[in-house]
């Protein structure tokens, strides 16, 4: 067994900072309130003195344009999850440790990921691209782990027997015991682990209680440690808190890029792809700015995510700035792997033009990109239709019809000269006509004549003359 | 002294002054021999920017391409995109020339430069055999941006222009498409191997009324009831 600690030392600041590429001085206070206490702030705020402890006024007294925003629990319990939830791609036992500790079983997956030290940088990669900061170290128990990233040591130890001497050395703090203990512990000078573990174990117990003895023989492995597995949502759901308002929609893909990270993250422990994103912009006195992205076909692909949001982004009108962005994922598919080929093949430039297809459609509009297909029917403006692109016919067992490659979207009346059609010049009827009468069924029935006609300029043109009514002349098409 | 000639001349290395250079390009044949003989390549050249001139809308400047949008969707199986066309392009005549209708893509946009990104787009998907866009008051750096693009992605890119006034243009094949009698005269404006061949004259006319078999009355008259349809 081997466990792999990743703890999250200024969760409660990361939850909001970021979702900006910005660098002012944000502090997080420990209550909403005006009495509150300062709980954790940002190296630009603390390069102005700020320190976590500080009541609020003073802190707002050294730095004037400090942000000050509410620690929020539930977020940070639910950053907690989505991160397990991320993890879940590298391993499938992965288990959460409030208030800010993931941990994942990685003893099987070390093969899969080539080795710790490369698991351990993918990772830490994987995390710096959701915005969180984040220590990182390994052990054979899971306290173990836990401790060593408290104390901020890149621990890497795999053989439990390896483990005394450098848990030995951590402070007695890090085991995150009530105040009153420490204190006595410090009192009698105990100030590592390995004093506490020469002192007699029933003196401890009956002066501490047994919470201390129980979590060394947990740390140190005599005792096991079984920890529940995290279970991931059905569907993903998350939120982003913008620490101010943003208007830009380069600033808003900054924040969306970590919430897509995480749902690609998701994706991949779960096996599946998106195909239809809900996204929802928060404002302040109105009600949410909503839209959907409808994918063509369920991905996973982070880069192409971000690419199709970028030009939706482009094309979105916001009413007043934005002050949280929230991502829901309203349509999972099942996304099989399969065998990628050396060259270039059909399925690749299938591929290739769904994503060119996603993409025109993002930043375009819905209807902008289209297919065309061929109906049965007589009638030459019923003879065709716009689809799905991919979905037209491609076998061809039609009669050899004459149609010209352009037709105009409603025919255009001729003027005539000595009953003859003119059109930019007299008009020379070379070959027809072509009675088309159909469409009774519906209330749209035709009686025309067509010709094919050459203009002076010696261009072909497709005319009909009207059988009902006036009789006049038509242009319907250019033979391209 | 003949043959002594004749072997200095078919020495590669002796460039005739009115020869095209071989150029080594991948390329997807026209469609109409005549016309593969003056472009370099043997062909429309994949991977560059083509531009066509038509005098008018209507001469026959979209069907000499037909028969390579033909072979590029169904035996290539590639996908072809057209961008911002002026008029409905008519899906049963698009058929009847060959064109796979599964492998089309039509894309409209509201405004010149969302067409422009719009080509570029396609152009480096990779995924598209070629483009046609027909864009109108466009800049000398735009058309260079789409020859980029089209050499990025390997794409034959078409652009259709009309020909009112020929700009200068860094285009790689530049064709120049009008009308004499009834015949589609194409002249090579530019080309990469150099040189300026002898304009070439396709008969489409009778290739269209070829297919439709139906008798052409060479006088213009009036609308009499000729022989009917087949």
């Amino acid at each position: 067994m081997l466990w792999l600690a990743l703890h999250f030392p200024v969760l409660a600041l990361d939850v909001f900072a970021r979702g900006t590429r910005e660098t002012g001085p944000l502090a997080i206070a420990s209550s909403p309130g005006n009495n509150a206490a300062i709980f954790a702030c940002n190296p630009p705020a603390r390069r102005r003195g700020v320190r976590p402890g500080m009541p609020l006024a003073a802190a707002c007294a050294l730095a004037s344009d400090l942000k000050v925003l509410a620690r929020d629990a539930a977020q940070e319990r639910a950053a907690l999850e989505r991160v397990a939830a991320w993890a879940l791609q590298f391993t499938p036992a992965v288990s959460i440790s409030p208030p800010a500790e993931v941990l994942l079983e990685i003893a099987g997956s070390l093969k899969l990921f080539d080795g710790l030290n490369r698991l351990c940088a993918r990772l830490e990669q994987g995390i710096a691209e959701l915005g969180y900061g984040t220590a990182l170290a390994c052990a054979p128990t899971p306290l173990a782990a836990q401790l060593f990233a408290r104390a901020g040591l890149p621990a890497r130890i795999q053989h439990p027997d390896a483990l005394r001497p450098g848990l030995g050395q951590l402070p007695v703090d890090v085991l995150g015991l009530p105040r009153e203990s420490n204190t006595l512990l410090a009192n009698v000078g105990v100030r590592i682990l390995d004093e506490c573990l020469r002192l007699p174990r029933d003196g401890l117990a009956r002066r501490l209680g047994p919470g201390l003895l129980d979590a060394l023989d947990r740390a140190f492995g005599h005792v096991p440690d079984p920890r529940p597995n995290f279970i991931p949502p059905a569907n993903f759901t998350a939120a982003l808190a913008l620490p101010a308002p943003v208007h830009e929609a380069q600033a808003l893909l900054f924040a969306a890029r970590r919430l897509l990270a995480e749902l690609t993250g998701f994706l991949s422990a779960t096996g599946n792809g998106v195909q239809r994103l809900a996204l929802a912009l928060s404002h302040e006195d109105r009600a949410d700015t909503r839209f959907t992205l409808n994918l063509i076909a369920a991905t996973r692909d982070l880069e192409h995510l971000v690419t199709v949001l970028r030009e939706r982004l482009e094309r979105l009108a916001l009413p007043c700035a934005a002050t949280a962005i929230a991502l829901e994922s309203e349509l999972l598919l099942p996304l099989p792997l399969r065998t990628l080929s050396f060259l270039p093949d059909a399925r690749g430039h299938a591929e290739a033009v769904t994503r060119l297809i996603e993409r025109l459609r993002a930043r375009l509009s819905e209807d902008a990109v289209k297919g065309l297909d061929t109906t049965a029917d007589y009638r030459p403006e019923n003879a065709w239709r716009t689809c799905e692109p991919g979905s037209g016919r491609s076998a061809q067992d039609t009669l050899p019809l004459t149609r010209p490659l352009w037709l105009l979207a409603a025919p255009r009346p001729l003027r005539e000269i000595s009953s003859m059609p003119h059109y930019q010049g007299p008009l020379a009827l070379l070959a027809g006509p072509e009675r088309i009468e159909s469409g009774w069924w519906d209330g749209n029935d035709i009686a025309r004549d067509y010709f094919i006609a050459r203009n002076p300029a010696h261009a072909l043109l497709w005319v009909y003359r009207e059988r009902r009514g006036d009789g006049g002349w038509y242009l319907h098409g250019f033979f391209g | 002294m003949a043959s002594a000639l004749d072997l200095v001349l078919q020495n590669p290395a002796v460039w005739r002054g009115n020869g095209c250079a071989w150029v080594a390009e991948p390329s997807v044949p026209t469609g109409f021999p005549e016309l593969d003989v003056v472009l370099p390549g043997g062909g429309w050249p994949a991977g560059a920017l083509t531009e066509i001139y038509a005098e008018r809308p209507g001469i026959g400047e979209l069907q000499i391409v037909m028969p390579a949008m033909a072979r590029l969707t169904q035996v290539a199986e590639r996908w072809v995109t057209l961008v911002a066309p002026p008029y409905l392009p008519y899906a049963p005549a698009l058929a009847a020339h060959g064109v796979n209708l599964s492998r089309l893509l039509l894309v409209q946009a509201p405004a010149t430069d969302e067409s422009l990104w719009a080509c570029e787009q396609a152009l480096r998907a990779g995924g598209c055999g070629a483009v046609l866009a027909w864009l109108t008051h466009i800049h000398e750096r735009a058309v260079k941006r789409l020859q980029l693009a089209a050499e990025a992605g390997g794409t034959l890119a078409l652009l259709f222009r009309s020909a009112r006034v020929i700009p200068a243009s860094p285009a790689a094949l530049r064709l120049h498409v009008s009308k004499a009698e009834s015949r589609t005269v194409v002249r090579v404006l530019k080309r990469r191997g150099g040189g300026l061949p002898a304009p070439v004259a396709l008969d489409l006319h009778s290739i269209l009324v070829g297919r439709i078999g139906m008798p052409r009355a060479p006088a213009p008259g009036k609308a009499r009831a000729l022989e009917a349809l087949p």
